[in-house]
């Protein structure tokens, strides 16, 4: 029953994409207003998804889907949602959503912006984009999941490689090969994990905790999956791609690769890595451990002496999801509730960073800041006001979203699960902790440079007075109508979970002690 | 009335709320674009008294990296300079040369702007009264049972609890006897600072969002004050460092203040990590987060936990409250507007670590290890801040070292065993010391600097601030019956008691005791000195030039506004009479002793100033005086030590994950283009070479099966 909402999902998002490929002119002049339709009828597919959910049940799937699919491999199309993939799941179509709502209307402003080359091969990318995201959150089957994660990477490569700023086919090219070879080691690890149970189904592989496995198996099988989810995550030192693609992808780019693509690495560890393999989990935390708090500091630390605005989110980026990581190696339910927060935390707080920066760049055309110069909060109070809720957001002030996750990431650590060594999670705790601080200290340093001082073209007008009708007509304007309504849902959803963490909690807990069924 | 607490919290954070939202309404109707020069006649005309602004020395500060954005042509001008010429200092002074000033916000007509502020000041008192009725309603009942240690049952209820998977957290908001006292304390000065602030910032087109900042800081701090849960307590500190930072940077205009408001952040946060890292500790020995359970369970718990878990919290409190070694935020702190000093950085906020060691005081009292150190804490602060406070020309910053030397004879007081001397202390310095901000900015708004050397001879053109400021200053050197004299008292009392008995090593004990009282004496010296060469001498302060039309006014007012002196003269009182109220029982001998020293201080400084009334009395310290006005160079060490280190580290990241971890990618990726390179070069077109390949091959496949079989 009501398996429909979810084939629903993803057929919306690929209907629409195929109409523009079977009639390409007839949608010509309503392009925008195009995907805005599809991607809202997936949103509100999605809400209708968030409003029928039984809260208060077990933890189990719910609106299942199970349909053979290549019978002869026993391939099952089989689909569901929990706790876990229901958050994401929305993200993701609210994302999409805005995203289209961000293009709609700045189209028609931005003349040479990236909507008016190839409008309908975005449309048609976009949207298949939304398919493979929202299916891997959906899928239940090993190899369904694996289809759903590598479609992903096609439309984002386009949309780095052809809407993208100077640098981009070189950061594309960079971008898939990268990923595909992770990739490349995952699918490895899920046919061993195949070979060894002789079944794909998610579900049945969990419910069964490992069982029929031997351990050395678990942790192999362990290592292969969590390369490649890790390449998507990016966990340190696999990260390298992230910044290059980040600074040259279009802002919808980077807010859906910040977004959501990330998400789908950590969601992998949650759905698929720590309850299928258990024992191989449990191996490998500590050095999974290890390398999400070097990520932090080191993300951190590569902040503090970045020069461009969206490079430095992007490895912002990597600390983040250190803290998601660190959360997943303490194979608590606290960690991993952690974990699941932090990951939909950083989705909205750095899409909107991300939107923010690409607003930057559209106005100063450059996201250098010393280029940039100071004094935003004078020249353009609102964006500067925008900049600095995201980055209070994003450096975990409690009362916004970005606190939670990473609080109770590190509570993890204070008290990993039973066989992990103590002392090396609370070193790693410590460490954690002092990697928040200088999260702190390179947002604040940020926004000292961009939003604080005085703005510089005020300087240099009083040298010149005459010009000062020309730099009026330069003077870029504040945030506009537009880009309001593509921000204001990410910021009342930030002050939401920030303020009211327990609607998420709630959510997350009881499929999570079901999945740490073996280890908790 | 259990909901009070609540209705306490959420009434100044609805209001800071709206503030902020309707914080930008009248710019909509007058700018379309960001940035049009209107004439500056429409502020110019209104000729109005304008901002004081409250410049800060930057010796010593922590260099980050804003510098190297300086470099691009832009004329940031350090303010210090013209803050000495004596000349009033509106934050855009510096680039407005030509006579002009182009910001936006001077776009808005004097009228938008009025109707805006009056708004603005409706949606930040009403609420704030509101809560401050609240909180005098809920002490009532148990009115000052903490002091004479009577137990209440608290009043509140808990609103639902947050699952997380381990503990969980509950919402609990509730008032006892101390969060009930220390709500008071709150919301009436941030009552008393909110309706200063609409005379201090009344030019100001940032008030609306200044004020709603306040709002919201009211609500964290009363978030703090009445949270039942430890991680909800958190949530409230944390907001509350949040509001600091946005305050202390309210004029962002200058780098300089921009630079105190992340250091302030970034200080109080390295504290608070090991603050949260104690909750943890604390919460999961007792199996929860709630402050009764914690409290409950802390016989039961064992030593080391307790010592881990109050030397972890220990940390916390010493960013908070400005202690060693977390003290250097606070004077550069300064650079806020006086009504926040006198509110977030003297009265309540930096008070909050206290708060919370008197809240967790059983087990801090259990773990004898950390009342050593924070012992030896507060003895180097009290002393070290009152000696650095001698030497600062700054009032305000006089005003700053002395409030770490208070909260240090509050620490002293906790690690004396005696939490109750320590929080009466803590209320009647809330009083005076917030007088005291709050007069020293009528003195600021007055003379338009900062520095004692552009003043004197103040009386008698400020007659009202001139007594009140007395008063404070009598509270601050402990002259009885100032409310000072009693809670110092109290406080030396304890320490003489933890030198016989306590929980304190003796070495510890006499060491404090000793600090303490080396203290009275140099307090009662720099309170002497701030006073003398405020009030009294030559009137110093230069008669300005005519301004050029646009840039700077005059001060033309003889008193501030009524809307400055009504909070004052309301605080003068309890600072006057506080002492009062707490059952005072003095023991004559220490009494006796304290204000003897703090007249031997006092009367030395007085001699000094006879000699010569224009000169500065701090010459007295000697050789000692430069080391005590860079406050010991303890922020040159702390900038060699800490901040380039981890500058140099952070660029050395960049630079490895340039070469080294992104290297290693662009080299495989290479060197996998090199091999295939190789490989193409057999693939030739050339079918001779491709048979003898197969041919060599078969022949290699023959002797090794004749070899290995």
């Amino acid at each position: 029953m009501m398996g429909w909402i979810p084939v629903a999902l993803l057929a919306v998002p690929l209907l629409g994409a195929l109409l523009l490929l079977l009639a390409p002119r007839t949608f010509r002049g309503v392009l925008p207003a195009y995907g805005l339709i599809f991607s809202g009828v997936t949103l509100a597919l999605s809400l209708a998804l968030l409003a029928l959910y039984d809260y208060g049940g077990p933890a189990r799937m719910r609106f299942e889907l199970d349909l053979p699919w290549i019978p002869g491999l026993g391939l099952r199309l089989h689909l569901g949602v929990d706790g876990v993939s229901l958050p994401l799941i929305v993200l993701t179509a609210l994302l999409t959503f805005l995203c289209f709502v961000y293009l709609c209307w700045g189209r028609a402003r931005a003349t040479g912006g990236f909507m008016s080359a190839r409008p309908r091969a975005l449309v048609f990318t976009l949207l298949v984009l939304e398919v493979g995201m929202i299916g891997t959150f959906l899928a239940l089957d090993l190899l369904l999941f694996f289809v759903f994660f590598e479609i992903v990477l096609i439309p984002m490569y386009f949309l780095i490689g052809v809407w993208g700023g100077e640098g981009r086919r070189a950061a594309s090219i960079k971008f898939i090969l990268y990923t595909l070879l992770g990739s490349v080691v995952m699918l490895l690890g899920l046919l061993l994990v195949w070979a060894q149970t002789g079944t794909l189904d998610i579900e049945a592989l969990t419910a069964a905790h490992g069982a029929g496995m031997p351990r050395s198996v678990q942790i192999l099988a362990f290592v292969a999956i969590g390369i490649g989810l890790a390449v998507k995550t990016p966990m340190w030192p696999l990260h390298t791609w992230l910044p290059d693609a980040h600074t040259e992808a279009p802002t919808v780019g980077s807010v859906l690769l910040a977004g959501v693509l990330l998400k789908m690495g950590t969601y992998g560890f949650a759905r698929i890595a720590i309850p299928v393999l258990p024992e191989g989990a449990a191996a490998v935390a500590p050095w999974l451990g290890a390398f999400a708090v070097v990520g932090i500091v080191y993300g951190a630390l590569a902040c503090l002496a970045q020069r461009d605005l969206k490079r430095m989110i992007a490895y912002s980026s990597v600390g983040h999801m250190g803290f998601v990581l660190l959360g997943f190696a303490t194979l608590t339910p606290v960690g991993v509730n952690g974990a699941l927060f932090a990951n939909v935390a950083h989705g909205l707080i750095t899409g909107l960073l991300f939107f923010l920066a690409g607003a930057v760049k559209e106005r100063y055309h450059t996201s250098e800041m010393p280029a940039l110069g100071g004094g935003m909060l004078a020249t353009m109070p609102r964006l500067g006001s925008m900049l600095t809720f995201a980055s209070i957001a994003s450096l975990g002030l409690p009362g916004l979203a970005g606190f939670w996750g990473e609080m109770l990431a590190l509570f993890g650590a204070f008290q990993p699960a039973n066989g992990l060594p103590r002392g090396l999670f609370l070193t790693y705790m410590v460490i954690g902790g002092l990697g928040a601080v200088l999260t702190a200290a390179y947002f604040l340093v940020m926004l000292s440079r961009v939003t604080h001082g005085r703005p510089r073209d005020s300087a240099e007008r009083h040298e010149s007075p005459d010009e000062r009708p020309i730099a009026v007509s330069l003077a870029p304007s504040d945030v506009r109508g537009y880009e309001l309504a593509a921000w204001t849902p990410l910021v009342i959803l930030i002050l939401l979970f920030g303020l009211w963490p327990g609607l998420l909690l709630s959510l997350t807990t009881p499929p999570v002690q079901a999945l740490l069924g073996a280890l908790s | 009335m259990t909901t009070f607490p609540l209705l306490a919290v959420l009434l100044p954070f609805i209001a800071a709320c709206a503030g902020l939202l309707l914080s930008r309404l009248p710019h909509n109707n007058t700018r379309t674009s960001g940035r049009i020069d209107l004439p500056h006649d429409s502020t110019a005309t209104s000729g109005r008294t304008s901002l004081p602004h409250d410049s800060t020395a930057t010796s010593g500060r922590i260099d980050l990296p804003h510098d190297s954005t300086a470099t691009s042509g832009r004329t940031s001008l350090p303010h210090d300079s013209t803050a000495t010429s004596g000349r009033i200092d509106l934050p855009h002074d510096s680039t407005a040369t030509s006579g002009r000033t182009s910001l936006p916000r001077n776009s808005t007509p004097t009228y938008g702007r009025d109707k805006a502020h009056t708004r603005a000041a409706w949606i930040a008192i009403l609420p704030t009264a509101a809560a401050a009725i609240l909180t005098i309603w809920l002490a009532w009942k148990p009115g000052l049972a903490y002091f004479s240690g009577t137990a209440t049952p608290p009043t509140g209820q808990t609103y639902g609890t947050i699952v997380t998977g381990g503990l969980p957290i509950s919402l609990t908001l509730q008032a006892d006897a101390l969060s009930s006292v220390i709500g008071v304390l709150v919301t009436l000065v941030a009552l008393a600072v909110q309706v200063y602030s609409v005379g201090y910032l009344e030019d100001d087109p940032r008030y609306p969002s200044y004020s709603a900042f306040i709002s919201l800081f009211t609500s964290a701090m009363l978030l703090v004050v009445y949270a039942g849960d430890l991680l909800v307590l958190y949530v409230g500190w944390e907001i509350m460092g949040l509001c600091s930072y946005l305050l202390i940077g309210h004029w962002w205009e200058d780098r300089g203040n921009s630079r105190a408001a992340v250091k302030a952040f970034l200080v109080t946060r390295l504290g608070d990590v090991g603050f949260l890292f104690g909750i943890f500790v604390l919460g999961t020995a007792a199996g929860s987060f709630r402050v009764s359970e914690v409290l409950a369970r802390v016989p039961e718990m064992s030593a080391a936990t307790l010592v881990t878990a109050t030397m972890l919290l220990l940390a916390g409190v010493a960013g908070k409250s400005a202690q060693v070694p977390l003290h250097t935020w606070l004077p550069d702190a300064m650079a806020g507007p006086t009504p926040i000093s006198a509110l977030i950085h003297a009265a309540t906020m930096v008070a909050a670590g206290i708060f919370i060691v008197a809240r967790l005081f059983p087990a801090f009292a259990a773990a004898r290890p950390t009342l050593d150190v924070l012992a030896v804490i507060a003895a180097l602060g009290m002393l070290g801040a009152a000696l650095a406070a001698l030497a600062q020309d700054d009032l305000k910053r006089v005003l700053a070292y002395s409030t770490v030397s208070q909260l240090a004879y509050m620490a002293g007081g906790l690690a004396a065993g005696s939490d109750t001397a320590a929080v009466f202390h803590l209320l009647t310095h809330g009083a005076f010391k917030a007088l005291l901000f709050l007069c020293a900015g009528a003195v600021i708004h007055h003379v338009g600097s900062n520095l004692m050397t552009q003043m004197g001879g103040l009386r008698r053109e400020l007659p009202v601030t001139f007594v009140t400021m007395t008063i404070g200053f009598a509270a601050l050197m402990g002259i009885p019956p100032a409310s000072g004299f009693f809670s110092k008292d109290g406080v030396l009392l304890a320490m003489d008691g933890a030198l016989s008995s306590g929980g304190l090593t003796d070495a510890a004990a006499f060491f404090l005791y000793g600090c303490a009282l080396a203290t009275v004496a140099v307090t009662g010296a720099y309170a002497t000195r701030a006073w003398l060469r405020t009030f009294f001498g030559e009137a110093r302060a230069v008669a300005l030039p005519e301004p050029e039309p646009g840039t700077a006014h005059v001060v033309d007012v003889r008193e501030a506004p009524r809307t400055m002196l009504v909070p004052v003269i309301l605080l003068a009182a309890p600072a006057l009479l506080l002492g009062f109220a707490g059952e005072p029982h003095v023991e004559l001998g220490v009494a006796a002793v304290s204000v003897l020293l703090a007249a031997l201080g006092a009367g030395a400084v007085y001699a000094f100033w006879r000699l010569d009334p224009v000169a500065d009395p701090a010459r007295l310290l000697g050789p000692l005086r430069a080391p005590c006005e860079r406050a010991f160079y303890v922020d040159t060490l702390y900038a060699a030590l800490f901040v380039r280190p981890v500058l140099a580290l952070a660029r050395l990241v960049v630079r490895t994950d340039d070469v080294v971890v992104d290297g290693a990618v662009r080299g495989s990726g290479k060197s996998a283009r090199g091999l295939s390179g190789m490989l193409r070069l057999a693939q030739n077109g050339n079918v001779q070479l491709y048979v003898s390949g197969v041919l060599a091959g078969v022949l290699l496949i023959a002797v090794g099966a004749v070899v290995f079989t």
